[in-house]
């Protein structure tokens, strides 16, 4: 069985610019490394395997191609943790409303 | 077609005449003048026009709400007589979340009316979210291209969750890493589609802008019978300062001060792939803030229409922890749950009300909407797993991309200004070796004291200064 097979939502990747592609007047670490992106898209192959050179269909219905980076890509941002240093200053500025 | 870098950054002229319809030679007065009115008069639609556009997609119209707690709070730590009125416009509530909404709905219109099939932008913030919006609802195509990611493919979490609101309104999203060669692909997407360049810099984002000045001017005149005397606006790019000023203008609100607030992030370079992810803030901070005043022309168009200089009246920076302690005291006093750009001017406001009278008012003029990824429980989460220390105490002791200190108490919230003195002759002096060589005339100095609100005389001191020699008596 293939990673992802056509028409599975998936997510490519592509070196867009070599470090030595990039312009010249960047600090060195963002020099130093490639330029990447990743797009969305459902596939177009019938099947393919990770790190696989696929061709997509994008949101809007445009063909772009890239290597397969991930099936079912998630959003993982979230809420984050607690935080202690922020939770006690409701109560705190309540307080002092209630005192004037 | 050559793609290289150098290849694609030479057709820039050709790309954007296409993809924007404006051809900014026309606006041109010499290599250091053009005619900001007239580029602006470009847009071609009447002032009922663009309040039509805008109420069709359900853009503005927003509530002012008046914050009779936070101002009850700041009261409580004023000298007696002192302690403005604090009143926000709720942005939030536009389709997308945030005032972007009002930006790109002009324009969005616009490329539909000139016969685009999509549009682009270059955003990795609510401007992104606002034109997918716009464009869903217009039925157009939206690419946006964002920068998202450092070289480990770690992801700023606001940024991540502005990913998800552009492919929730159906867009193709493109999610870089760190540099500035955005605007490199950004040509080379324009190139390949021939979609509208929805650039947050073109007269018709700015003009959708000043709706959100005139209505404020005129929300408050009906609730108090006269115009505010402050406005405080967060300040990144420029165009919300822009775009809110003109609109207070043309409203008759002539004497409102102009007041912007950033984050300080002083210190971070903008293009590090290593600071990129030490900040907590994506926008409405000092590393787009300043250079967006002292040089305007570093956009994706030729001529920026957003220039902030020509407007502010004062500039501010507040700290990362103060406004996360300002978002706190929002939810938890008023009720009202917002994002960190609205929060950044009312952390601002909070501190310039102490100075006011008790009768004055003062309109944080937006909010945006919250969500993962925006929240201070996301952010400093992030913070922290980057290395970043947290603490409550003295927000002076804030260092940006070392450490955030969240205030104590409220009357720790206190605003620096930001030299206004120092930017304008920056402006002045970027304006100079920009052109080096050229001798610039009367009408040169008259363009450069309009676009840095100063004066003839203020200009020609600077010039003499910095050892320029003008064409004024020839
Ligand atoms: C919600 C919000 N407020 C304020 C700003 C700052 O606006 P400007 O870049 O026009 O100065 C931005 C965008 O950068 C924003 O998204």
């Amino acid at each position: 069985m293939p990673d992802a097979k056509r028409g599975d939502l998936v997510q490519i990747h592509r070196i867009v610019l070599e470090p030595d592609q990039r312009p010249d007047n960047l600090p060195s670490c963002t020099k130093s490394v490639p330029y990447e992106c990743w797009i969305k898209g459902f596939l177009i192959d019938e099947g393919a395997n990770m790190g696989d050179e696929v061709k997509i269909q994008t949101f809007i219905g445009r063909e772009i191609s890239g290597i397969l980076y991930q099936v079912s890509p998630i959003y993982d941002h979230n809420f984050g943790e607690p935080q202690k240093e922020l939770v006690s200053i409701g109560n705190g500025v309540r307080r002092q409303l209630e005192k004037t | 077609m050559d793609n290289s870098y150098p290849a694609v950054m030479s057709r820039k002229k050709d790309i954007l005449k296409k993809a924007t319809g404006i051809d900014y030679d026309k606006f041109e007065i010499s290599p250091i003048a053009f005619d900001y009115e007239g580029l602006m008069n470009s847009c071609e639609y009447s002032w009922e026009d663009v309040q039509g556009i805008l109420e069709e997609t359900g853009v503005g119209k927003t509530a002012l709400v008046e914050l009779k707690n936070v101002t009850e709070l700041v009261r409580s730590i004023s000298l007696p007589g002192r302690g403005g009125r604090i009143f926000v416009k709720d942005e939030a509530a536009n389709p997308s979340g945030s005032f972007k909404d009002r930006r790109a709905a002009l324009s969005v219109f616009h490329a539909k009316r000139l016969g685009y099939k999509g549009v682009v932008a270059a955003s990795s913030g609510n401007y992104g979210a606002a034109v997918a919006s716009q464009a869903a609802k217009r039925g157009l195509k939206a690419i946006i291209l964002q920068e998202v990611y450092d070289s480990r493919k770690v992801g700023q979490p606001e940024i991540l969750e502005k990913t998800r609101a552009c492919e929730a309104y159906g867009a193709e999203v493109w999610q870089l890493t760190v540099g500035p060669e955005l605007f490199y692909i950004m040509l080379r997407v324009l190139e390949e589609t021939g979609f509208f360049s929805a650039s947050l810099y073109v007269p018709t984002s700015v003009r959708g802008i000043e709706t959100l000045g005139h209505e404020l001017a005129q929300q408050v005149f009906q609730k108090e019978g006269r115009f505010p005397d402050m406005a405080i606006i967060t300040h990144a790019g420029g165009g919300n300062v822009t775009g809110t000023a003109r609109g207070l203008k043309k409203a008759g609100s002539h004497n409102t001060v102009v007041v912007g607030v950033s984050v300080d992030l002083q210190g971070l370079h903008m293009a590090s792939d290593i600071d990129f992810n030490r900040k907590s803030f994506t926008t409405g901070h000092t590393g787009f803030g300043i250079p967006f005043l002292t040089w305007p022309d570093r956009t994706d168009v030729p001529r920026n229409c957003a220039r902030g200089l020509r407007y502010l009246d004062r500039y501010l920076s507040v700290t990362q922890g103060e406004v996360f302690y300002t978002t706190e005291l929002l939810a938890k006093l008023e009720g009202i749950e917002r994002g960190p750009a609205g929060n950044t001017s009312l952390a601002g406001a909070i501190s310039l009300a102490r100075e006011l009278d008790r009768d004055q008012i003062l309109v944080v003029q937006e909010t945006e909407y919250t969500a993962a990824g925006k929240l201070p429980s996301s952010q400093l989460t992030f913070a922290r797993e980057n290395g970043i220390e947290v603490r409550r105490g003295n927000p002076k002791e804030n260092v940006p991309g070392k450490a955030i200190v969240i205030p104590e108490r409220v009357d720790q919230i206190e605003i620096e200004d930001i030299d206004m003195e120092k930017i304008r002759h920056s402006y002045i002096e970027r304006a100079m070796k920009i052109t080096e060589g050229y001798v610039p005339t009367r009408e040169d100095l008259q363009f450069l004291a309009e676009d840095s609100k100063s004066s003839i005389d203020y200009v020609r001191e600077t010039m003499k200064a910095l050892k320029v020699k003008t064409a004024e008596l020839v």
